[in-house]
């Protein structure tokens, strides 16, 4: 897949023809153009999730991430300042490092020699005297031009102007916030490694089914039926969760009234507090009971952060587009920081849950990649969203709140998706 | 009186004799897993068992790591349960599937059963595309009444560093 752009005459694009308020037109998932587009005005400009602090725990560690289909390489220098770096020799253009993780406080190219800093600064080069002038000031790694960390979750812009990553983030701050507090420490982490998990689709299926409360009850039939479940009451019709919208692309599931309903803590991990009393007494130690119970009773959130970190309940999911119909889903289970019960039953649920061979992850794969064919057929060539618009409503807060099972959260991305394909 | 070769002869006949059944049991689950036969296959198990499809390597710890499965006894069950219940999407129609399993080796004798390892390539047609797997297996077999059962299996598949398409099917 190529991604050299070459400049065209300016060619604008109508995009009210292509998202209206109920649909969107089939073409916006396949055609590579727009795609192309995308890469420019979305995954190489907006705030992006790019990984999470926890995973370079050390000074000098690093791991490979991406942003899009570019990988980027999060390093943590010796000052514990986290770096995103392009893994791009200045020089040539080789790749600089070829390891997924490790500890090392310099990159050297393979090529020609050329070293740099876990900082991306260019520290030496082989035969110096071929070059006039001292080129290490000049030359260096391309570093992602911001780097955003909110609570331990690292976010990278490419573009060095816009919004900070607190304003992009807005009312998905409480969702995060929220999720920290399920640890007794306060703190999530990420340290049980990731399935890679490759679908034939366009990145926009996977990103609106996450926050889609309409398909759990027929997608997941099979794993509800057999498996002792209480996921599938939860988007059923008389449900009383609710789709929020935050703005910015940013959706969830609020799924607390459900749990506020049973007032059992931890029923929203589908066991109970004697089963995990070291947790329980942690948390009660740390919040206070009556707040403790609070949290249990609440659970973790289900959010869609716009383009790529979908939270949901007990894993982490990183959208990675690699062409207009391949997308990657990287998805590690979430670790409370000082809760090591509770963490291994968090990784036991998330194995059986997803990836490629997963209880659930599986047939959500099958349903993007058939919807992905589906919308190339043009008659209708539209994807019609209007599930819900009758009983919108607007919650305490000023967001935009809906039925669990209405098309809210992907009208919501869809409005922002606009905004920000019809910049310049 | 029995001589020094006559004694090597019989145990190399019993080596041969053990290599052949093994040979033999793990085409037999091949086919099972290439015909979708979800109920036959999961009576190979013994009550015991583990069936491991490590990710990121042969040797990370899957009480630890994310695995690409990692089941005990009762989640194979529920993992054939859930085909059973024709609405397992993801294998609605079922994969293609022709599998070659060579180059069997046993490698010990364990309280547990016999430690075997072989390697596995497989052919899977599906409606997103024709994909190649391979993988190296390795297996603890033991003998339960006639008939040899799996206590352990684990497939460590050649790409699994890298993203994989949905794999639904039995590997």
């Amino acid at each position: 897949m190529t991604e050299a752009t070459i400049d065209l005459p300016v060619r604008r694009r109508d995009w009210s023809r292509l998202i209206q308020p109920e649909q969107v037109h089939g073409s916006i998932y396949t055609d590579p153009e727009i795609y192309q587009e995308e890469l420019r005005k979305i995954w190489q400009r907006t705030w992006v999730y790019v990984g999470h602090a926890s995973e370079v725990p050390n000074p000098h560690d690093f791991v490979m991430k991406s942003i899009g289909p570019d990988p980027v390489l999060m390093t943590r220098d010796k000052d514990g300042n986290i770096h995103l770096l392009h893994n791009r020799c200045p020089h040539r253009g080789n790749q600089v490092c070829e390891k997924h993780r490790g500890n090392s406080r310099t990159f050297t190219c393979n090529y020609h020699g050329w070293t740099f800093a876990n900082d991306g600064s260019l520290r030496g080069y082989p035969f110096p005297s071929g070059y006039k002038d001292d080129k290490r000031k000049e030359l260096g790694l391309g570093k992602v031009a911001r780097v955003g960390i909110y609570k331990g979750f690292v976010f990278g812009s490419m573009s060095p102007e816009g919004h900070s990553l607190e304003e992009h983030l807005g009312g998905a701050r409480q969702a995060i916030d929220a999720l920290c507090r399920n640890s007794p420490e306060g703190e999530i982490e990420v340290t049980a490694g990731f399935l890679q998990h490759k679908v034939m689709a366009n990145w926009k299926f996977v990103m609106e089914n996450e926050t889609d409360g309409y398909h759990p009850a027929f997608v997941h039939a099979s794993i509800f039926d057999v498996a002792d479940s209480q996921i599938g009451s939860l988007y059923g019709d008389s449900s009383t969760a609710v789709t929020r919208y935050f703005g910015n692309g940013h959706s969830e599931v609020d799924l607390r009234p459900e749990f506020r309903q049973r007032d059992v803590p931890l029923s929203w991990f589908g066991t109970t507090a004697d089963r995990l009393p070291d947790y329980v007494e942690k948390m009660n130690a740390a919040y206070g009971e009556q707040q403790a119970r609070e949290i249990m009773i609440d659970g973790t959130p289900h959010i869609m952060i716009f383009p790529n970190l979908f939270i949901a309940e007990i894993q982490m999911f990183s959208i990675q587009p690699l062409s207009v119909d391949e997308t990657v889903q990287h998805v590690t289970a979430l670790q409370f920081k000082g809760a090591p019960d509770f963490n291994r039953r968090m990784r036991q649920q998330t194995m059986g849950s997803v990836g490629p061979a997963g209880f659930l992850l599986a047939d959500d794969a099958e349903m993007y990649e058939r919807s992905h064919r589906g919308v190339q057929e043009k008659n209708p060539e539209w994807v019609y969203l209007g599930r819900g618009t009758h009983r919108e409503r607007t919650d305490e807060h000023g967001y935009r709140i809906g039925h669990a099972t209405d098309d809210l959260c992907s009208r919501g991305m869809w409005q922002h998706y606009r905004a920000l394909m019809e910049a310049a | 009186m029995m001589g020094t070769s006559d004694h090597a002869m019989t145990t190399d006949l019993a080596d041969l004799l053990r290599h052949h059944e093994i040979s033999q049991f793990l085409y037999k689950e091949a086919r099972l897993q290439d015909e979708n036969r979800y109920q036959e296959w999961e009576s190979l198990w013994t009550d015991d068992a583990v069936y491991w499809v490590p990710a990121n390597g042969e040797d990370i710890d899957p009480e630890r790591d994310m695995s690409i499965i990692y089941d005990n006894r009762s989640r194979i069950g529920l993992r054939i349960r859930q085909f059973l219940t024709g609405k397992r999407y993801s294998q609605l129609p079922t994969s293609r599937l022709r599998r070659v399993i060579g180059n069997v080796e046993v490698l010990a004798e364990e309280a547990g059963g016999t430690r075997v390892t072989a390697n596995m390539l497989l052919y899977e047609s599906h409606r997103r595309g024709q994909i190649l797997w391979a993988a190296r297996n390795e297996y603890l077999l033991r003998r339960v009444d006639a008939d040899w059962r799996m206590a352990y299996k684990k497939v460590a598949l050649v790409n699994n560093e890298a993203a994989l398409t949905t794999m639904a099917f039995l590997i």
